[in-house]
């Protein structure tokens, strides 16, 4: 089994995987890091959306073997100690999420595309870009209110 | 109505989020127990066929496997079958057929995804792996997936139901309807499918069993919408354990829409195997897990007829309806296609006369039950249609022709059960026209047309019954519980509160609504009230969270305690500050004596209740409530939908979009516009997207994952600008709230807006959902449509 070492959200961390084992069964099980969640088998919902080395994967996707040697934030990894990452602010304070079971691949999503199109990202890029995502509560409505208002703090 | 910042009417941010936003939810596949194994499932290839044998001694030796079970080892230890849970007699008084549903296929299977056995092992691949070494051979039978085609089919699913139905149910006067439409002026009839849906809540279904042989108790985590009821059916029905040797605790859960009320085989499964391989068993959902054998929504097949008279009043309306099952009842399927639907087709309109009659088959699917709206969105689209036809047959204005027959006078008695008890029907459609601007609605068409777009609009005046339900009522009509809610209400001698209560938020945000009821009525800060739902073991006995009633049912009982912690408290300061009680006041949480400067803070008085050095009190600070309502409540409104249809694709845009609403009184107007939202984008997603398909010759499911189910996307939905909620307001009066359930109204209301809006863009009378750019490019090249637009 080949052995591999992710800075993970900051940290170096080594693991034993198999070739087959994905980078969100990383991440879940053999990390414990729940927050990066698994939607689909198709990769269709973008549930499992991280970044690796700066860019907006998904992770059910990924074969963890292929991401030795990167930097790999998920989540967890976003705020400062007890400050929040402005998209995660603007989230709860547009109302961007219900259930909460998207809302960590939207918001990894939603960093990428504000990182890509800059801060004054409009409406209708938003929507196409988060078309990799699917949110069953919200219909979008406060998600890319949310984006909008993220991106301008960020 | 409070002004506070955090009490009833605030949109306060949400106190749950910031678990969600920062990975620390905890929904149950991110538990784990230790030692825990993991169970596969292996379902049936087949739509129907004999079992005739089973082999698992291959797969049994296979690395890693910890056990094998098939419907032989359930019926050897005599663990009982799924339940449905709802009664319905058919006209001719017989009892509805239920056919036998064993948690493991016995003998047969149904439908392509039943469960014909187990396997447990260390890790998830060896399970799978071992599931595939499982000899199982079998017989095709023949099958039908096509509830219009069932009662003719020569499959036949269960020997209970030889031509496949279930129940043959009327409601409603069969004679005076008849007459109606034989008096009628104008009869308008359409053949109407209510597509088959697929709820795809996103977190997939999961289960873990824990047997502790020390206390020879069960532990369930599940996703559940009312881990109670799972408790009781597990324990009553399965006779796996008596409930209190069974505690079920369903943690954050990932959306409901209604898949997630009911018991389903997975979770049986893996408490009942826990114990015969002595380790905790987990097993979480693949999505195509999910689309196989989740519970399905709607399925309708329905002939809808609505007669009026000279003067433009309508006089009758009849549907006749068949309704799939699927091929198993499910823990509430029956009373989807009877008391939630015919309840309703009297709409927002004074209708004397109303028929339905309801055949609910079995066919080899997917076992069919509530989703988002349940029954409701059915009967909307049905009247709704229908009034929006006879309006356009009949060139009158269909908002006009809706306010002509709106009821008007409260309580109004229909001709099917309900009273509807508050409203004003009238203020809403006037709000919509206004915030729709529709007087300028032809300077839109214009404007779209000058882009090649043919524009359409649609109304939908929605009414639905929620707040489910009198205990008495739903008990007469067949349900097998009461419908209570409890709550109870501890406060701590700090003076900060939990509330323990039966409703179950999984998206709906009660940890904010319901600590700001707390914060409204005893003044307390919603930063000390925390909300404990999702686990029998803490929770008194509750009823859990669908039919929009978490509101208007769970936050009754839950005022009903805080009444009684009022009263009690009242008593305390009483006792502490020497005043006759009835001299107590209590405003803005602090105790005064009347006519004196003597005051207490809610805190001290808690303090006060522990300390107990005062003699003459009860000591302690902690009351409970159930609820029972008196009867429904009753939200209702209007939905304007306008589209841009491309004339050479088919392909339909949302354009703009207005939805008010009178749920009554409001606790918190930011998370019911995000219920609505959200409901809206279901029911935009079901006329234009999303439709469940089997194949009829090999009934194998084709649309089993996202790339073939089309879900609605961002881009789907009218832009921010275009999408515009209001409210009106006629408070319910059933309950001290004052509020109306608004969790299922944005789906309920949708379909029809936007099918209205298509046909009248293209000049078609009917389209079926979803409206595809495909069905709508074909309608169009039949009616010439896109000529006209040229
Ligand atoms: S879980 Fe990765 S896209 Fe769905
Ligand atoms: S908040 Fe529930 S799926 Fe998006």
């Amino acid at each position: 089994m080949p052995s591999i070492t992710i800075k993970l959200n900051g940290k170096a961390v080594s693991g034993e995987v198999e070739g087959r084992t994905l980078l969100v069964e990383f991440i879940r099980d053999h990390r414990g890091l729940t927050g990066t969640h698994v939607g689909c088998d198709t990769s269709q919902c973008g549930a499992c959306v991280v970044h690796v080395n700066g860019k907006a994967v998904k992770s059910c996707t990924t074969l963890a073997a292929a991401c030795d040697g990167a930097e790999v934030t998920t989540v967890e990894g976003l705020a400062k100690g007890t400050e929040l990452h402005p998209m995660q602010a603007a989230f709860k304070e547009h109302h961007g999420l219900q259930c909460g079971f998207c809302t960590p691949g939207m918001i990894m999503a939603a960093i990428d595309i504000v990182k890509r199109n800059g801060k004054n990202v409009s409406e209708e890029v938003i929507r196409r870009e988060l078309s990799g995502n699917i949110c069953r509560c919200t219909g979008y409505h406060n998600i890319v209110k949310a984006v909008q208002a993220g991106a301008q703090n960020m | 109505m409070s002004q506070s910042a955090t009490g009833v009417g605030a949109s306060v941010r949400r106190k749950e989020d910031l678990r969600f936003i920062t990975g620390k939810g905890q929904y149950t596949d991110d538990i784990n127990l230790k030692d825990q194994a993991y169970a596969y499932f292996l379902r049936s290839p087949h739509a129907h066929a004999k079992i005739k044998s089973i082999n698992t001694a291959k797969a049994a030796k296979m690395p890693g496997v910890a056990g094998i079970f098939t419907g032989q080892d359930i019926a050897d230890s005599k663990l009982g079958g799924l339940i449905c849970g709802w009664m319905i007699h058919s006209k001719d008084g017989s009892a509805m057929k239920a056919g036998p549903h064993p948690v493991l296929a016995q003998g047969k299977v149904r439908y392509v995804g039943d469960h014909v056995a187990v396997i447990i092992a260390d890790t998830k691949e060896q399970a799978k792996a071992a599931a595939a070494a499982v000899q199982v051979s079998y017989e095709d039978l023949p099958h039908v997936v096509d509830a219009s085609k069932a009662m003719k089919s020569k499959a036949q699913i269960h020997d209970v139901a030889p031509d496949n139905r279930v129940f043959n149910w009327g409601l409603g006067n069969e004679e005076s309807t008849a007459a109606a439409f034989k008096n009628a002026a104008h009869v308008t009839t359409l053949n109407i499918v209510n597509n088959r849906l697929i709820p795809n809540a996103m977190e997939p279904r999961a289960a873990i069993g824990a047997y502790d042989s020390g206390t020879e108790g069960y532990t369930l985590y599940t996703t559940s919408q009312n881990p109670h009821v799972a408790r009781l059916v597990i324990s009553a029905f399965h006779g796996l354990a008596p409930e209190h040797k069974l505690r079920v605790i369903a943690p954050d859960v990932g959306g409901g829409f209604g898949s997630k009320i009911f018991i389903y085989a997975e979770e049986v499964v893996c408490v009942w195997a826990s114990k015969h391989v002595g380790r905790p068993v987990k097993w979480t959902a693949e999505r195509t897990e999910s689309f196989l054998s989740d519970a399905h929504g709607r399925d309708h097949h329905t002939k809808a007829e609505l007669a009026v008279d000279a003067n433009g009043k309508i006089t009758g309306l009849r549907v006749h309806t068949i309704a799939s099952m699927g091929a198993y009842l499910s823990t509430f399927a029956s009373c989807v296609p009877t008391y939630l639907y015919a309840t309703l087709l009297s709409g927002q309109y004074n209708i004397p006369n109303v028929y339905a009659e309801v055949d609910a088959v079995y066919t080899n699917t997917s076992p069919v039950d509530a989703y988002r709206g349940a029954g409701r969105p059915e009967a909307t689209y049905v009247v709704e249609r229908l009034v929006e036809t006879a309006a356009r047959e009949l060139k009158l204005d269909p908002a006009e022709f809706r306010r002509k027959n709106f009821v008007t006078q409260f309580p109004h008695q229909t001709p099917v059960i309900m009273t509807y008890d508050a409203g004003d029907y009238g203020a809403a459609l006037d709000k919509a026209l206004q915030i729709n601007d529709y007087k300028n609605f032809a300077a839109r068409k214009a404007e779209s047309a000058k882009h090649g777009k043919l524009r359409g609009i649609g109304f939908s005046a929605y009414i639905e019954a929620c707040g489910i339900a009198p205990s008495a009522a739903v008990g007469s009509l067949g349900a097998g519980v009461g419908l209570w809610e409890s709550a109870e209400v501890r406060v701590n001698p700090v003076g900060s509160v939990e509330i323990l209560t039966g409703s179950h938020s999984h998206g709906q945000g009660h940890e904010t609504t319901f600590a700001q009821l707390v914060s409204e009525k005893l003044g307390v800060d919603i930063n000390n009230v925390s909300i404990v739902h999702g686990d029998t073991d803490k929770v008194q006995f509750g009823m859990g969270t669908y039919g929009s009633r978490s509101g208007a049912v769970g936050m009754h009982a839950l005022s009903k305690a805080l009444d009684r912690v009022e009263a009690k408290a009242k008593k305390v300061a009483a006792h502490c500050m020497e005043a006759s009680e009835n001299d107590i006041e209590f405003k803005n949480g602090t105790f005064t004596v009347k006519g004196t400067d003597k005051k207490m803070a809610f805190g001290e008085v808690a303090l006060q209740a522990y300390i107990a050095h005062k003699p003459g009190f009860e000591p302690g600070l902690k009351e409970s409530a159930f609820h029972d309502p008196a009867n429904f409540v009753f939200p209702a409104g209007v939905h304007i939908c306008e589209v841009e249809v491309d004339p050479e694709t088919g392909h339909t845009e949302v354009a703009a979009y207005t939805c008010v609403d009178d749920f009554g009184n409001l606790i918190n107007p930011m998370i019911v516009e995000g219920q609505v939202q959200g409901g809206i984008a279901q029911g935009i997603g079901q006329a234009l997207l999303e439709g469940c398909s089997y194949d009829d010759d090999s009934g194998q499911l084709l649309t089993g994952s996202y790339m073939d189910y089309a879900m609605p996307r961002a881009r789907n939905m009218p832009a921010v600008e275009n999408f515009k909620l209001g409210f009106t307001c006629t408070p319910c009066p059933t309950n001290p709230m004052g509020m109306k359930g608004c969790g299922e109204a944005g789906a309920i209301g949708s379909p029809p807006a936007v099918i209205n809006a298509i046909t009248n863009a293209i000049g078609v009378r009917e389209i079926a959902m979803p409206a595809t750019p495909l069905t709508v490019w074909q309608a169009m090249q039949a009616s010439g449509a896109k000529k006209a637009a040229e």
